[in-house]
């Protein structure tokens, strides 16, 4: 029935439900709640998925009757979203233990929620990428309203919910009509059966509607305004996962659907697809520049950096791919990395993210400054971070394509960001604190994420050739 | 007149509408859910008429999927409710509303 | 040696690698050496590299030394690779030259000053990025020291921030900066799009297939110029500049006169193989070097903060170089940047001094008589000051002479006008200043009379090396017309002849020396005489006025003088100053600032609109979902149907 290559293909997927399977019934065994266990079983399970997912390296290929791709690009991202997973569970228990948050509901709902983000990425089929969002979904919402003393946290979670759910039904009528039109719902059906440039009415409705399902998920406008709320809302380490794994996850789909299966019908798509990539960037960082609070200020910019990405998607080719991975690798890293430094300037401690509060902190945390000042560099993509190489790729990939005017809009925007993000090193570094407040817990985790992701950022910044070749080698 | 699989498809559309509708204009969460099911079942619609029609056992099997998730969704969607009746004390959406700009 | 050029950018970042890490416990004194000492072993080496270059045949001037492969990617290729050629090797030796003397100055300066090492960390890191900038062989590995640079200024700009208002001024000169980025990453977007490569030496051959004034090398030198606009603090980008004197002194004579704000000269002068074929672009460069030379410099004859008249002083400056790149004299341009950074850091240092002595005072109306007390600081800013106002014999004269020769030589009489009068402005306000801080009597308050003492030698000694430096500096640009040979253009010439075929087009300045070029010259020396003679009328002996308004016997001739000084006033002093204050108060004030500043607010008013739209209410948010989807299904059946 199943040969080894089925196994084989999906054998990552298989540990973390075994991880998360286990987690649960550590945390049953322990009556209290406070299961210190579930951590490190947790990290396991992430570290082992990774290395077998790297094992699976020029090894995989099509699975189960080609629902699932196992090809180096799924590869490289199923090792991203491990990575992300890993940091995640290393920078929680503190702040979980501190909202007093049970620790052994939040790691089996995170592994599901990474669980759900390797399905979308390792799909070859539409059906199975719609379970892998609505797996990585339904965890979220949970994950959103873990922190029940906070009302803030239930609301972002009904909100996030229910235009979720909104979302996810026109996807779903999107998978529905282009099933009617072409039969199919494998990305490599539906490319062999819809390659006219004028195609049937109803497969550019199913287009439309599988481009809005996308959009949501990425926070594109107009179908952005769930992420500032749920953002702001949901508890920390959890911002910090869904800021950078459902995106990665989400564009790598974007690249197999919209840039591979869906190339053949690109002329009826692109000019939207401009147009919310122009209209996204902009809005995200005009917007942020008003923001009071680091969490929707990261928001706003993170929506900001869904439009430099899909810049990618409208580029198109193996180039802009390419760059568009190595952007997506270098936002991970550097939005975990500045999450994580908010993590820690909670310093009323009610859970109110204020600029206010990083007046004075970068001379009194060295650590802090240093590795913000990093991250907000690499957003900002000021060289020789990771952020900067990154937007100069993609950028020139979409010059290449003749797209200039899109180029001249990103690069003006990126131009505005900066002023944002350097207002936080400006608070940091060149303004005195105006009142007491709470100190700054010093932890070897979130020490140990700091330096790592800094230096990973400014590694692939400065010599950017390795990861980029990889990611070249890796695409389908 | 015989019914083909455009009038299957024309109702499918017309009761996502009524669904989405019912998203963009009901209060109660509790019906929003209603909604939002509705929308859910109007594409399974879709997918039951497309298999039936091409002969393909595939959109049906699509349509046990989708039925799954969207229980889970509500479920999940129903343990927030009450959280949030908890919190507020009431099921009106326009009660979310502390985050915002 | 060729083989040893890395180690020239390679010991400043040695320097802020063991500063950062291992200096913690160091005194003062040993951190401070210890950083000059990186950037003097720079120094060594880059006057080793003009001795091996000095060795090669002239015509084969140039190598380079591949660091490594830095980015390979498909059919992208730039390798981390130093071109020393004689552009560049000018370049290192003027940086790493004057870096070490303002480290060496800086040590007395900064001494007792809380953030003494990491001030020294900054300024190393900048020495490295400066070096890299104008030593890589493409376009990415110079716009990273370009930003590099940029960062560094931004840091030490801000290195005594305390207060808002501060504050403020540095997020000025951060948005004028971005948009000068921006012009240049455009640029190296469309570089590398149409060339297929970013190194320079690959992009001269591919040029033939190109016309002159082809549109799309127009475009990509005024992206270019864009970035050095705003780099090189020209109109309308300048307004940063005036603003980053809040940095410590020795910070405004290294980056902000001498070293990093000559950037975009030198980008125009490497990228001349482009601008030689964009005869627009050069047109522009030009006008905008020539109106902003006359335009800051007559901003400088009002302003009363030391440091401010320096830097107006310092854009002025800039203007005349971008003025003869624009007429396609890139090796006089370079001249002058050279000896711009030698009496412009000077001049800095000078300053640096004086404040130093006043114990922080920087308004030359509270100064005076400051001859006396501080000699060595006098002379030496005497010789900075003869050397920018281009008194005949001095550095200044000579590559500001052939600026304005070159370009009235290349037709270009308005411009030439322009220059001209800027540089009696120039000649005012250069003597203004000496003379209100140096003679006359002391206008400052008793503590700081009490105070006031010369500098200690650590800052005195770069002072006269630098001095030295601004009176025999332009002797290595001697014309033919003054007897020389002109060894600094001849040393050039490989390099700003790249663009060899669109020289030609543009015509070749003559050679001959004519009486023409005397009669030029000779109006440069009057006009700056008269530019002295102004200023000595206006402020020397004013400045003495009540002393001799004492002494009936002397009333006479105090009234035939006062008379003189009349006349001057009405028909020359009076207008000059009404139109400097015009275009200090309302144009740099009111327009420049008031654009930057109406930029930030609009942006700030327009998200203080869209966040409005983010309601908070999910069924809003709903709609406009909505909304949005009927506007992508209209776009994607508007491309299917029509």
């Amino acid at each position: 029935m199943y040969s080894s290559t089925d196994i084989i293909g999906i054998l990552p997927e298989f540990l973390l439900v075994i991880t998360a399977i286990l987690v649960l019934i550590l945390d049953l065994l322990d009556k209290r709640g406070e299961t210190a266990g579930v951590v490190p079983l947790s990290l396991v399970g992430f570290i082992g998925a990774g290395i077998v997912s790297a094992f699976l390296w020029d090894r995989g290929g099509y699975a189960f009757y080609d629902m699932v791709v196992a090809d180096n690009f799924t590869t490289v991202f199923r090792v991203l979203l491990c990575f992300i997973g890993a940091i995640t569970v290393l920078v929680s228990p503190a702040y979980l233990r501190y909202r007093d948050i049970r620790l052994g509901e939040y790691h089996p709902l995170l592994i599901i929620a990474v669980f759900g983000m390797m399905v979308m990425v390792s799909a070859a089929d539409l059906l199975l990428f719609f379970l892998g969002v609505e797996t990585l979904s339904i965890a979220l919402y949970v994950l959103a309203c873990l922190d029940r003393r906070d009302s803030r946290s239930t609301e972002a979670a009904l909100k996030y919910l229910i235009l979720g759910a909104f979302s996810t039904a026109f996807l779903l009528y999107g998978v529905a009509l282009l099933y009617a039109v072409t039969g199919f719902t494998s990305y490599a059906g539906i490319m062999e059966n819809l390659r006219e440039t004028t195609p049937d009415p109803l497969a550019v409705a199913g287009i439309g509607f599988l481009l809005i399902g996308f959009a949501f998920k990425v926070a594109a406008v107009p179908f952005h305004f769930w992420s500032p709320d749920v953002y702001q809302g949901a508890p920390t380490p959890i911002t910090a996962f869904m800021s950078v794994g459902p995106k990665a996850a989400a564009f790598v789909a974007l690249i197999r659907v919209f840039g591979i299966a869906l190339d053949g019908t690109a002329d009826v798509w692109m000019d939207a697809l401009a147009i919310v990539a122009a209209l996204t960037m902009t809005l995200g960082n005009v917007v942020a520049l008003r923001q009071q609070n680091i969490k929707r200020m990261l928001a706003y910019s993170s929506i900001a950096h869904a439009g430099y990405l899909l810049v990618g998607i409208v580029a198109g080719g193996q180039r802009a791919f390419a760059a568009l991975s190595f952007y997506l690798v270098a936002y991970a890293l550097m939005n975990l990395g500045a999450f994580t430094v908010a993590m820690l300037v909670n310093r009323r401690g009610d859970g109110d993210y204020q600029l206010e509060d990083y007046k004075g902190a970068g001379f009194a945390h060295p650590l802090l400054g240093a590795t913000m000042a990093i991250f907000m560099f690499s957003l900002a993509g000021i060289p020789p971070t990771a952020g900067f190489f990154g937007k100069l790729y993609l950028f020139s990939a979409a010059v290449e394509k003749g797209y200039v005017l899109l180029v001249v809009i990103a690069v003006l925007n990126s131009a505005l960001a900066a002023y944002y993000y350097l207002r936080i090193l400006g608070y940091m570094y060149m303004a005195r604190p105006e009142r007491e407040l709470k100190p700054v817990p010093r932890l070897g985790a979130y020490t140990f994420t700091l330096i790592l992701t800094s230096a990973i950022i400014l590694f692939i910044g400065a010599l950017p050739a390795g990861m980029l070749n990889l990611l070249f080698a890796a695409l389908p | 007149m015989t019914i083909q699989l455009s009038h299957y498809l024309l109702l499918s559309a017309v009761l996502f509408s009524i669904g989405a509708a019912g998203v963009l204009t009901r209060k109660n969460l509790i019906v929003i859910f209603m909604a939002l099911e509705l929308m859910m079942n109007a594409v399974n619609l879709s997918f039951v008429a497309v298999a039936r029609y091409m002969g393909d056992a595939a959109g049906q099997l699509i349509v046990f999927f989708v039925i799954c998730v969207a229980a889970a969704e509500v479920a999940v969607g129903l343990a927030i409710l009450i959280a949030l009746w908890r919190h507020k004390g009431s099921m009106h959406i326009d009660t979310l509303a502390a985050m915002k700009w | 040696m060729p083989q040893f050029v890395f180690l020239v950018i390679l010991f400043p970042l040695l320097g802020v690698v063991v500063n950062t890490f291992l200096t913690r416990r160091w005194s003062e004194t040993a951190i401070g050496w210890f950083s000059s000492a990186m950037v003097g072993a720079s120094f060594a080496g880059s006057v080793a590299t003009y001795a091996t270059l000095l060795g090669f045949d002239e015509s084969a001037r140039h190598f380079q030394q591949v660091l490594f492969d830095w980015i390979r990617v498909g059919s992208f290729h730039a390798p981390a690779t130093l071109l020393v050629d004689p552009l560049s090797c000018v370049m290192i030796l003027v940086v790493s030259g004057v870096s070490f003397l303002i480290h060496i100055y800086s040590i007395g300066y900064m001494h007792g000053d809380p953030g003494f090492r990491r001030y020294f960390i900054f300024l190393n890191l900048f020495v490295f990025f400066m070096l890299l900038l104008v030593l890589g062989n493409n376009f990415l590995l110079m716009f990273i020291g370009w930003e590099g640079v940029g960062l560094c200024s931004y840091l030490l700009i801000g290195f005594w921030y305390a207060d808002e208002a501060k504050a403020t001024a540095g997020k000025k000169a951060f948005i004028v900066n971005r948009i000068g980025d921006f012009g240049f990453l455009l640029a190296i977007f469309l570089i590398w799009s149409v060339f297929g490569t970013v190194q320079f030496h690959e992009i001269i051959p591919r040029l033939g297939s190109f016309p002159i004034g082809s549109s799309v090398i127009t475009a990509i030198c005024l992206l270019l110029f864009v970035g050095a606009v705003g780099k090189s603090a020209q109109f309308p980008l300048y307004v940063w500049l005036p603003d980053a004197m809040a940095g410590p002194t020795p910070v405004s004579a290294l980056i902000h006169a001498a070293t990093m704000v000559t950037a975009g000269v030198y980008m125009v002068a490497r990228t001349n193989f482009l601008y030689s074929m964009a005869p627009t672009a050069l047109e522009v460069v030009a006008i905008v070097g020539g109106g902003t030379a006359i335009f800051a410099a007559s901003i400088g004859l009002v302003q009363n903060d030391i440091k401010k008249v320096l830097a107006y002083s310092t854009v002025s400056q800039l203007g005349y170089m971008f003025l003869a790149c624009g007429v396609a004299a890139y090796g006089v341009a370079i001249f002058h940047l050279v000896t711009h950074a030698f009496f412009k850091a000077l001049l800095f240092l000078g300053s640096g001094s004086v404040i130093h002595g006043m114990s922080g005072e920087q308004d030359i109306r509270n100064m005076g008589g400051l001859k006396a007390k501080m000699p060595t600081t006098y002379w030496t800013f005497l010789a900075g000051t003869l050397a920018i106002a281009g008194i005949p014999g001095l550095s200044g004269f000579f590559s500001k002479d052939e600026i304005l020769w070159k370009t009235f030589s290349s037709g270009h009489h308005t411009l030439w006008i322009l220059g001209v009068v800027g540089a009696l402005f120039t000649a005012f306000y250069m003597f203004r200043l000496l003379y209100l801080t140096f003679h006359g009597q002391f206008r400052g308050s008793r503590s700081q009379e009490h105070h006031l003492h010369e500098s200690p030698s650590v800052m005195t000694v770069p002072l006269v090396i630098l001095a030295v430096l601004a009176i025999i500096g332009g002797y290595i640009g001697l014309t033919p017309a003054l007897g020389g040979t002109n060894p600094f253009e001849h040393w050039l010439h490989p390099v700003v002849t790249q663009g060899a075929r669109a020289h030609t087009l543009l015509g070749e300045a003559s050679h001959e020396v004519g009486a023409l070029e005397y009669l030029v010259m000779l109006i440069s020396v009057v006009v700056a005489l008269l530019g002295i003679w102004i200023a000595r009328s206006g402020y020397l002996r004013q400045a003495s006025w009540p002393g001799k308004l004492s002494k009936g016997a002397a009333y006479n001739t105090v009234l035939n003088k006062y008379y003189v000084d009349q006349i001057y006033d009405t028909v020359i002093s009076q207008p000059i100053v009404k139109i400097s204050e015009v275009m200090a108060q309302w144009f740099d004030l009111g327009v420049i600032d008031g654009l930057v500043n109406g930029v930030a607010a609009f942006f700030g008013w327009v998200a203080g609109g869209l966040r409005r739209v983010q309601t908070g209410l999910v069924q809003n948010y709903a709609v406009l979902m909505a909304a949005g989807i009927l506007l992508i299904l209209a776009t994607l059946f508007y491309r299917v149907l029509f």
